[in-house]
């Protein structure tokens, strides 16, 4: 038996959800309705008596101001078709949660032995003259999601206005007694095991599979195994952790594996890219660096730490959560948010939180063809990813400062969706240091959080596939902020006081990696998965250990503070479990009460997996020169470039997010005379009582990969600099990070280029050593992410090679940053740096539907003089406002600059260093790297152009207070005259929705 | 001799300016300042008793599950204190008769007027009269306003002020009365203490000068003694001239304006006799 509480808004007042719901019909859709209004549902299950219904109806489940309530009769009067959708059994209800703890302290002790469950939904009453047809679309296409939601369309004639709908409790059904399956895997061909890996979704490949089988033919195995009751046989719990473990997604299996790499008549062995070019890049630069080498940990914990001064150290990380964003953007971008929080949260002892950073690829909003099966329409994703981190950053407190969105139609099959999250943790706590981990057996395991249920199963081995037909919905999770936030709050407390030695997160892979992972310390583990908290009954004990459920982090504790530790948390509010103990047997041992259901060696479990033995070939790819003729009408070239989605304003989702919480904004992402100029980089102080302050910023250009990702990449790391630069950052004392999101390059069937698309790969690596040692700016922890294809039927759509680079650093005193807008009439305007014709795969070739073959290279040598020189003039004082020069080019930069200060330009491009092609369009719009726009106080000229000697640079014009933009082209004559409120709309109006 | 100002900074459930606003009163000179998790409330390790001075920051309580600080506001009224035979709510009550100051920002606001505890008409702390609820365009957003100040008001925290310039970070903020009784006798009282204005210094219900709809531009307000206040931009995320969003462009005094209302707060306590 189950009640309904249905609470609607009085007659009067204004539904915004409702008038939001009604725009997007109207504009995804296209369909006319006039009116939509929402009716929010709590159906309650656990017999509570019809006072305490009210009681609770009345009290925390409406406003009375507002609202009205009733109780199992329907609330909605009038409409045409009435929707009300939601979850599914098994799904996150975040709001039911806080509705059933809501109730149970309302009610108190009279709640008695009865156990309360509340399950939330939402009813859309529309009113328009649309058929059924058009109800399911607005259904299935808008309001739900059919993966993790169900939906009931009802139309007036049909529905009961006194009874209203039927209460429906979506249950996770109960299975039978756990179960433990085996199956020998020792005498199976080839075939067989292939089978399996597929049938089971364990995403394993043949020589996996195979070194599997030999260690359980292993005699030595089998003698150890008896002793614990197991045999020969595998076990489905040793199965699925083997393959969480060996997921492309936790052991990086391309990137460690060994790569014979052809360019042209040169071949060469590569023994993983990741330990020569990543770790080897760092190591260099940290040598070079001697006693000014700032990393305290890099690759080996969940985020990388740098210093930031003497008593504090920086955390930083960058995580990608395509595959579960493209099936479901909302829940998918949430817990790519919360997820990535818990990276920094549990590196070394543990970091309090101080910022976010997302960036966003997708297929244009605008898509107007027809779309494959099981792909969500691009403005879906959109809205959905933006919504889910809004709600992530947002409700844990944590300000978003900086990101972009970039636009590719290849984003259509996977949705790039990278999360940062950056945290700082004193040098020292109790007198001991804080970067590292160190575990003792006999220390006791202990989970946090939230509870374990279904969801996220088989996340690590889903993200390591492509997306195609039989994609796991348990795959898709959805965050809770608040159980985190309560979490964190708890854990920073039980930190300070010292009450544990180490804690990590539960991410992809659940308890086999965190608890894996953390076992490598102590050498061995042991644990009871009967102790583990569940979300209802009914998981499997396989289930219990790899479920990615969110909110949880597993800790190391010292047996004498275990009572300590589990009374916090009491006291608190969260929930912790004691699941079994850290050893020092060599062994990964899980128990399912008294019987072992897994016993692996930890060698075997982190060493086993074989390395791939990978064929790379590169061939520069030829693309059509461009035939295009210099536009007549520059003015409306420029209009039309600020038009680009890859150029123009993003303020919308900008805005969404708090950018300001924690207090400390110095830099936020709008700047200028009307707060809505985009700012290069962000700028945060951490610490409250001081006036340092910490610098991100990041470079992300897909585009250039169609030429060669060698250079794609060298421009990615320039721009991430060239960012952070322009703010103020201290050259010295700047780390990277690098996020590779790629589509399969693994030759085979499926992927026939894959020789090609890997030796991409192998370019992008050579390119981050080549840069990272030019800049001494050593990667820090990354992310490779391989898999971002879509292929059902005969459609297959793969991203282009996409690497972020995003950079985090230092500037000692905030006071001294600087901002891109124009400042005053009459500032004296410079361009920095050197201008080429280098538009190969630049926004204004691919304006004129061509890709072109010369793309920007980065000259680091060079780039670094003039990065050092313009660090000084801004320490000095000496720079007004500084903007780097990106998509769009000169041009682009220009326009932003005088439009965030609300001022006009006067501009010459004969002064413009350039060399090529005789053409305003080129010397406006080509995207050569390391180039900056600046403007100057008149007084400060002179001692400007001392600090800049030796560089390449030139005074173009001047800031005028007449608000129009005005450019004399290289033959003398005006080219563009308009005044800056005409461009600045065409720059704001394409994605503000 | 002055009073010592003793000020709480309440937090937990998803509050998350606590620190902040510490600072916030640290820098307005308060003697002590503790930033106290509810649950050291609620198992009586902390006493609303031993301070003047309550600040209930901004956040998302319990995720704004229910509408804002709706379930935040349930467990104010409904939570038992451990050992004790009080509950919080007579705890804050008795907080509130002792002449202790509360201000709220933001959720903070949302929950002082979810308790009934903002207006407070006729002294009545636990009747909800207002609400705070969605704002006009259906979203939530950061962006800085600026407020007019009502130089009749009580409020204790706002002496002195006229026009400032905060950021607002809200999804619900639109403040709308019970009925036009409520509003009338509010504007009587001057309880209304801040209203969104242009730059000018006009009161405005145009966005995104007014971010929210709020009814006659309402962005702050006080009960009738002018010591509890809640208001929904944040003072507290403006204390340095490098929060502001044109620090790189304009003369700005080094400190910020938010200061000036936890600056008040201390003054008045000080210069009071409890």
């Amino acid at each position: 038996m189950a009640d309904r509480i249905e609470v609607g808004f009085k007659s009067g007042i204004r539904d915004a959800l409702g008038e939001k719901t009604k725009k997007r019909i109207i504009d995804n859709l296209g369909l006319q309705v006039a009116d939509v209004t929402t009716i929010e549902v709590y159906t309650v299950a656990g017999e509570l008596t019809a006072r305490e219904l009210r009681r609770a109806a009345a009290g925390p489940l409406s406003d009375p101001v507002i609202q009205e309530f009733s109780i199992n009769r329907a609330i909605a009067k009038k409409f045409d078709w009435l929707i009300e959708v939601g979850f599914r059994p098994g799904v996150t209800d975040n709001v039911g949660k806080t509705a059933r703890e809501a109730i149970e302290l309302l009610l108190g002790d009279k709640i008695g032995s009865r156990s309360i469950s509340v399950h939330t939904s939402r009813q859309y009453l529309i009113s328009g003259r649309i058929t059924r047809a058009d109800a399911g679309k607005i259904a299935s296409g808008l309001l739900a999601n059919d993966l993790i939601e169900h939906y009931h369309v009802v139309a007036a004639d049909d529905f009961d206005f006194d009874a209203g709908m039927p209460a429906y409790v979506p249950q996770v059904a109960g299975k039978d007694e756990p179960q433990v399956a085996r199956m020998d895997l020792t005498s199976l061909n080839a075939e067989a095991l292939v089978k399996i890996s597929q049938e089971k979704l364990l995403a394993l490949n043949l020589e996996e599979m195979q070194a599997i089988a030999r260690y359980y033919r292993d005699p030595a195995v089998i003698k150890a195994r008896r002793k614990f009751g197991l045999d020969e046989n595998t076990t489905d719990v040793e199965l699925e952790c083997l393959a969480q473990t060996w997921s492309e997604h936790c052991k990086h299996k391309i990137f460690n594996s060994r790569i014979e790499y052809t360019e042209g008549r040169d071949k060469r062995e590569i023994d993983s890219l990741f330990k020569t070019y990543i770790k080897g890049s760092t190591a260099k630069i940290r040598k070079d660096k001697g006693r000014k080498d700032f990393c305290l940990s890099v690759f080996v914990d969940n985020a990388g730490i740098i210093k930031f001064n003497d008593d504090c150290n920086l955390v930083f990380k960058v995580e990608t959560h395509n595959s579960p964003s493209a099936l479901d953007p909302y829940g998918g971008a949430l817990t790519g948010i919360v997820g990535v929080n818990r990276d920094p949260f549990g590196t070394g002892i543990g970091a309090k939180l101080i910022f976010n950073t997302d960036v966003f690829c997708f297929a244009s909003p605008f898509h107007k063809k027809k779309l494959p099966p099981r792909i969500l329409h691009p403005r879906r994703i959109y809205e959905g990813v933006r919504e889910g981190v809004e709600h992530g950053g947002n409700k844990s407190g944590i300000p978003t400062i900086n990101g972009s969105i970039v636009f590719d139609e290849r984003y259509l099959g996977k949705p790039l969706v990278y999360c940062g999250t950056a945290g700082i943790i004193p040098a020292r706590i109790n007198g001991k240091p804080t970067h590292g981990k160190e575990i003792k057996p006999g220390d006791i395991i202990i989970m946090t959080g939230g509870r374990i249920g279904k969801d996220g199963i088989h996340g690590a081995t889903f993200s390591s596939e492509e997306l195609h037909e039989g994609s796991p919905v348990t795959a898709v999770q959805i965050g809770d902020p608040i159980t985190q936030k309560k979490m964190t709050d708890f854990l920073l407390v039980a930190r300070n006081r010292g009450l544990y030695r180490a804690l990590t997160d539960n991410g992809a892979g659940g308890l086999s990696s965190s608890v894996g992972e953390m076992a490598t310390y102590s050498g061995g583990c042991e644990i009871d998965l009967s102790l583990a908290p569940l979300k209802y009954a009914g998981l499997q004990p396989w289930e219990i250990l790899v479920s990615e459920a969110q909110e949880r982090m597993s800790l190391a504790v010292d047996p004498g503070k275990v009572d300590k530790f589990m009374a916090l948390a009491r006291k608190m509010g969260v929930e912790a479990t004691v699941m079994g103990r850290f050893t020092g047997s060599g062994k990964f041992h899980v128990r399912y009460g008294e019987k072992t259901v897994a016993c692996l060696d930890m060698d075997f479990l982190h060493n086993g997996v074989p390395q791939m033995k990978l064929k790379a070939k590169w061939k520069a790819p030829k693309n059509a020169e461009p035939t295009f003729a210099e536009p007549a009408n520059l003015k409306k070239a420029l209009s039309q470039m600020l038009a680009r989605l890859n150029i123009c304003s993003k303020e919308s989702v900008v805005r969404q997010y708090d950018h300001e919480v924690q207090g400390g904004s110095v830099i936020k992402p709008m700047v200028g005379a009307q707060n809505d100029g985009p700012s290069d980089a962000g700028v945060v102080r951490p610490i409250l009582e001081s006036m340092e302050g910490v610098v991100v910023a990041h470079g992300i250009c897909p585009r250039y990969s169609d030429i060669d990702t060698y250079h794609m990449t060298a421009c990615a790391i320039d721009e991430a600099v060239r960012n952070a630069v322009a703010v103020g950052a201290d050259l010295d004392h700047l780390a990277g990070l690098d996020n590779f999101c790629w589509c399969d390059p693994v030759q085979s069937d499926k992927t026939p280029d894959g020789e090609y698309k890997l030796a991409q790969l192998v370019r992008s690596n050579m390119a981050i050593y080549d840069y990272t040692t030019a800049y001494g700016v050593p990667c820090i922890s990354g992310k490779d992410s391989m898999k971002n294809d879509y292929s059902i039927g005969r459609t297959k759509i793969s991203v282009p090679p996409t690497l972020l680079y995003s950079v985090i650093g230092r500037i000692k005193d905030v006071r001294k940053s600087v901002t891109m807008d124009a400042k005053r009439p009459q500032d004296l305007i410079y361009i920095l740096g050197e201008t080429r014709e280098e538009l190969g795969g630049s926004e204004w070739f691919a304006q004129n539907n061509v890709i072109g073959n010369k793309v920007p290279q980065v000259d680091a040598k060079k780039a670094m003089k003039l990065y050092r020189a313009l660090h000084k003039a801004i320490r000095a004082g000496l720079v007004a406002s500084c903007h780097d020069c990106s998509d769009g080019g000169l041009g682009v930069a220009l326009i932003e600059t005088a439009f965030a200060g609300n001022l006009g330009m006067n501009i010459d491009l004969k002064d413009v260093p350039y060399r090529g092609k005789k053409r305003n369009d080129y010397v406006l719009f080509s995207e050569t790297a390391s180039r900056f726009v600046v403007t100057i106080h008149p007084k400060d000229q002179k001692r400007f152009e001392k600090c800049m000697a030796g560089n390449v640079m030139c005074e173009i014009g001047f800031v005028a207070s007449d608000g129009l933009f005005q450019i004399t082209g290289l033959s003398g004559k005006p080219v563009i005259k308009e005044k800056i409120g005409k461009l600045k709309d065409a720059w704001q109006t394409p994605l503000n929705f | 001799m002055a009073n010592k100002v003793k000020a709480m900074v309440l937090t937990g459930n998803g509050t998350n300016c606590e620190m902040e606003m510490a600072h916030a009163c640290n820098l307005a000179g308060a003697d002590k300042v503790d930033i106290v998790h509810i649950s050291d409330l609620l198992f009586g390790e902390k006493r609303l008793a031993d301070y003047n001075f309550l600040n209930l920051p901004g956040g998302f309580l319990d995720g704004d599950d229910l509408g804002s600080a709706k379930a935040g506001a349930n467990r104010f009224l409904h939570a038992p204190i451990a050992g004790a035979n009080d509950m919080l709510i007579e705890e804050l009550l008795g907080f509130i008769n002792t002449g202790g100051l509360i201000l709220g920002v933001c959720n903070g606001f949302q929950l002082m007027v979810k308790l009934g505890l903002l207006p407070a008409l006729g002294g009545n702390f636990t009747k909800q009269s207002t609400t705070l609820t969605f704002n006009d365009s259906g979203r939530f957003e950061d962006r800085w306003v600026y407020l007019k100040a009502n130089p009749q008001s009580p409020c204790v925290f706002t002496k002195g002020q006229d026009r400032v310039y905060y950021p607002v970070r809200h999804g619900e903020g639109k403040f709308i009365p019970e009925s036009s009784a409520i509003l009338e006798d509010m504007e009587k009282k001057n309880l209304v203490v801040f209203q969104y204005s242009d730059a000018e210094g006009s009161v405005t219900m145009d966005y995104p000068a007014n971010p929210n709809g709020s009814t006659n531009a309402i962005s702050g307000i006080c009960n009738e003694t002018g010591r509890l206040f809640g208001l929904m931009p944040h003072p507290e995320a403006f204390l340095h001239r490098t929060n502001h969003p044109r620090w790189t462009r304009e003369d700005l005094p080094e400190e910020g304006e938010g200061l000036a209302i936890f600056k008040n707060a201390v003054r008045f306590i000080q210069g009071k006799k409890f």
